[in-house]
């Protein structure tokens, strides 16, 4: 009850504070003076802290189950444990938007003290361009979404937490990825600060770099959370759906990436400069896009989240206005800072890194016509359609090929002008390696197809010249080398699971089994004992294979009591050569229950690959910090 | 030269104005559209493949607290409605006038599944809005409520005389589930 209370009205005293520092900041930046009015330090300061008591605020009423909050009786329930208690917090619509907030006003106040060394004019319009977005959410909260709206008379039980949701790869899921989301934001407002106080500069670059990369990573853990959720939990055996909230989280990610190597070219050679403005505001408003399908209800998909048109259209006009307005500032402002002429040479490290940035700007069009396809559609026909994997796949797949070629090129050429002769014995070594390699493999698995023969040659060609890259050249560029072997593995494991996986559903009783393969799959015993806030069925299963080495794997069926849904819980044992799978099923009025076993090489390298991506981009990351 | 250089100024400038001006075109649309789709109701209803019949179940009345049995109950009419309520369930007062419009149809049995709720409250409610119910069943633990295969209060259920669910609300009614009741009954 307190705590409800406390939260609110720091939720509205923060919201003073965000008001309070625009005036503040205009009279600041109209002064002569040097450097930023203590004043603004310590409003942002309240603004961040009273956020933060209203989200612990919330917190607490989560913990304790008060069911008179709406927020806590629609998501939460007396037998769940306290665990998810407390990550039901941000699990809902309410909450999350009140973390968006919490992250948003933390982030510029660490911008304000980490960034000294930029202009006092270019550091305040940052600042001001960041407190709309802050206001605009917090409007959005107080007005559409208060996370602490009364109930009364007071509930005695809640309504529950999607039992789907109680995992903790998903716990950790949403902050992590919001943290990448709002990330860009600060991105966002210093690019429009930078174009407008004409600011644009190498010392720009390498100051603002420090924040994509942060974005950057956590944008790129947030969506492997994500994935690692989805394969555990949902247990359909696959590790990424073309699911429309997957894909929105996807599009800032190719965004963010561009930006993250033409921040580069924008720090070593003062080109690309309007290109990286773009590429700053299309991230953030993709971030925003993202909030908007997902919150707004507009589209179906297996994340469930609250259908509220009203909020729908508050957040579509916000996010319409913050594209208006930053066109305008791009359109009214932006001018080419390079008057003299730079001449651009073919064979250079810039437009390989341009010619990989466009590659990611189709793939972020596949995905975005993907998902908002449909949507259109219904609007202007009626008619009801869903993009499925094919589209995807048959028009991402082909241009991997040209992409991974470049990723592997471009680190080797120099800035300005490389020379031909510099493609030198080393890198034909490397190919006439790979193509051996790709072609033992596929001597073993058998044809796969051109295409996928050409991309199995193309990613073992990345693989290995970042390897010799790694080692030759003294690790001057160990950051880069990590991400990019992270990629061509992720190619590798993500193909070869496709190719190679198997699977085989059928229909067993206790005592039964089936072979499959070299194997053998035999039903053992079910148990089933009740938990906390579920019922649970275990089944027994046993695999035994040719050489009667035996493992033993054990699929779950929940049935939740509030609300009463099932789940299944698969069981998968990982090795590092291959996940087995196996998932059970209730086949309705029977003793029977459906059973699904697969087979999937390499699953853990998905993994193990995104993580070496996502270390590149620390390490890059760390040198950065390091150098100042 | 300097002539050419301000006309290519000039030209730059008109293509950025065309450029600006074709985006905005462009988010103005793309505006209008999703404006136009989130009106689109897009409410989740899961899809019963076959009908479901009925378990039988023991209930208590909530006024005269006899046991009561669900063959006692669906006995003499075409269609039945089930809905679960509680006197909590903030949704359900504002279902309430629906309930009660309904409960004008006399082709329909409204049954009322009062959900977890303690009985003196259930019945201040009752006072308080009226009572749009044929009968009034109690639900104390809410097994009855997940046999049916709720999933939230409110809920409604349309039962014909076979005992077959034949259609189900989720959440609270609208103008618009009265509408495609009062089909069902036709």
């Amino acid at each position: 009850m307190l705590a409800n209370q406390i939260g609110y009205y720091s939720l509205i005293l923060g919201f003073f504070f965000s008001i309070l520092i625009i005036p503040v900041s205009i009279k600041n930046f109209n002064n002569k003076n040097k450097i930023i009015d203590n004043k603004i330090f310590s409003i942002s300061f309240f603004q961040f802290f009273f956020v933060v008591v209203s989200f612990f605020g919330l917190i607490l009423s989560f913990v304790n189950s008060d069911f008179s909050n709406e927020t806590v009786f629609n998501n939460s329930h007396t037998t769940k444990p306290l665990f998810y208690k407390i990550s039901g917090t941000w699990g809902n619509h309410e909450g999350s938007l009140l973390l968006w907030l919490l992250v948003l006003t933390l982030f510029i106040f660490i911008f304000l003290i980490k960034s000294t060394n930029q202009p006092k004019k270019y550091r305040i319009l940052t600042l001001l361009f960041q407190q709309v977005i802050i206001i605009g959410f917090f409007l959005f909260l107080l007005k559409t979404s208060n996370p602490f709206n009364y109930l009364f008379p007071i509930p005695k039980e809640g309504l529950g937490l999607n039992p789907i949701l109680q995992d903790p790869a998903l716990a950790i899921h949403p902050p992590i990825l919001y943290l990448g989301y709002v990330g860009s934001s600060i991105i966002f407002s210093s690019s429009l600060a930078a174009v407008v106080e004409k600011h644009i500069s190498t010392v720009w670059a390498k100051h603002i770099k420090v924040w994509i990369l942060v974005s950057w990573i956590f944008l790129t853990f947030g969506i492997m959370l994500g994935s690692i959720w989805a394969y555990y939990e949902l247990g359909w055996g696959g590790f990424w759906f073309w699911d429309p909230v997957e894909n929105v989280s996807l599009m800032p990610w190719f965004c963010l990436t561009a930006l993250v190597h033409c921040i580069l070219v924008l720090e070593k050679r003062l080109l690309l400069s309007s290109w990286t403005v773009i590429l700053s505001i299309a991230t953030f408003m993709l971030s925003m896009s993202g909030t908007f399908l997902v919150r707004s209800g507009i589209l179906n998909s297996v994340h469930t989240f609250a259908n509220d048109p009203e909020r729908g259209i508050f957040i579509l006009i916000f996010l319409f206005t913050l594209i208006f307005f930053s066109l305008a500032i791009f359109f009214i402002f932006h001018k080419e800072n390079n008057q003299k002429i730079v001449e651009i040479y073919w064979l250079s490290k810039e437009t390989s890194i341009l010619f990989n940035n466009w590659f990611l700007m189709y793939f972020l069009s596949v995905v975005l016509i993907g998902t908002v396809y449909p949507i259109f559609l219904e609007v202007l026909s009626d008619e009801k359609i869903s993009v499925g994997p094919p589209f995807y796949h048959k028009l991402i797949i082909p241009f991997l090929i040209p992409f991974l070629i470049f990723m592997s090129i471009g680190p080797n050429l120099n800035w300005i002008k490389s020379e031909v002769k510099k493609i030198n014995i080393q890198i034909i070594l490397s190919f006439l390696f790979s193509l051996l390699i790709s072609l033992l493999i596929l001597r073993k698995i058998g044809y796969v197809g051109l295409i996928n023969t050409i991309l199995i040659l193309a990613a073992f060609y990345l693989f290995f010249i970042t390897i010799k890259d790694f080692f030759l050249k003294k690790f001057k560029n160990y950051s880069q080398n990590f991400s990019h072997f992270g990629f061509s593995l992720l190619i590798l494991s993500i193909l070869f699971n496709s190719i190679l996986s198997s699977e085989k559903i059928t229909n067993l009783k206790v005592g039964e089994k089936f072979s499959f393969g070299e194997e053998t799959i035999i039903f053992e015993s079910i148990e089933s004992t009740e938990k906390k806030n579920y019922k649970s069925i275990i089944g027994y299963f046993k695999i035994k294979d040719k050489q009667n080495n035996s493992i033993q794997l054990k699929p779950e069926l929940r049935i939740y009591n509030q609300p009463i849904i099932i789940t299944s819980e698969a069981d998968i044992k990982t090795t590092l050569h291959y996940d087995k799978f196996l998932v059970m099923n209730l086949v309705k009025d029977n003793e029977y229950f459906n059973v699904r076993y697969q087979i999937k090489p390499f699953m853990i390298w998905i993994w193990i690959s995104t993580v070496l991506i996502i270390i590149g981009g620390l390490l890059s990351l760390f040198k950065k910090l390091y150098e100042k | 030269m300097k002539n050419k250089k301000k006309r290519a100024k000039d030209s730059k400038k008109k293509k950025n104005k065309i450029i600006f001006s074709a985006l905005l075109l462009f988010f103005v649309f793309c505006f209008i559209v999703l404006f136009k789709g989130l009106n689109n109701s897009n409410i989740y209803v899961p899809k019963e493949k076959t009908e479901k019949i009925l378990k039988s179940f023991t209930s208590k009345d909530l006024y005269s607290e006899n046991k009561i049995s669900s063959d006692q109950i669906f006995v003499d009419s075409e269609f039945y409605a089930i809905n679960i309520w509680s006197s909590w369930c903030v949704p359900c007062r504002e279902e309430h006038p629906k309930l009660m419009e309904l409960s004008k149809n006399k082709s329909l049995k409204l049954i009322g599944l009062n959900y977890k709720d303690n009985p003196k409250n259930a019945k201040r409610f009752i006072n308080e809005f009226g009572n749009p119910y044929f009968m009034i069943i109690t639900d104390k633990n809410g097994i009855i409520s997940i046999d049916l295969g709720a999933i939230g209060v409110p809920e409604t259920f349309i039962i014909n005389k076979d005992k077959k669910i034949i259609k189900r609300f989720l959440g609270s009614l609208n103008e618009k589930s009265l509408k495609e009741i009062n089909l069902i009954l036709k």
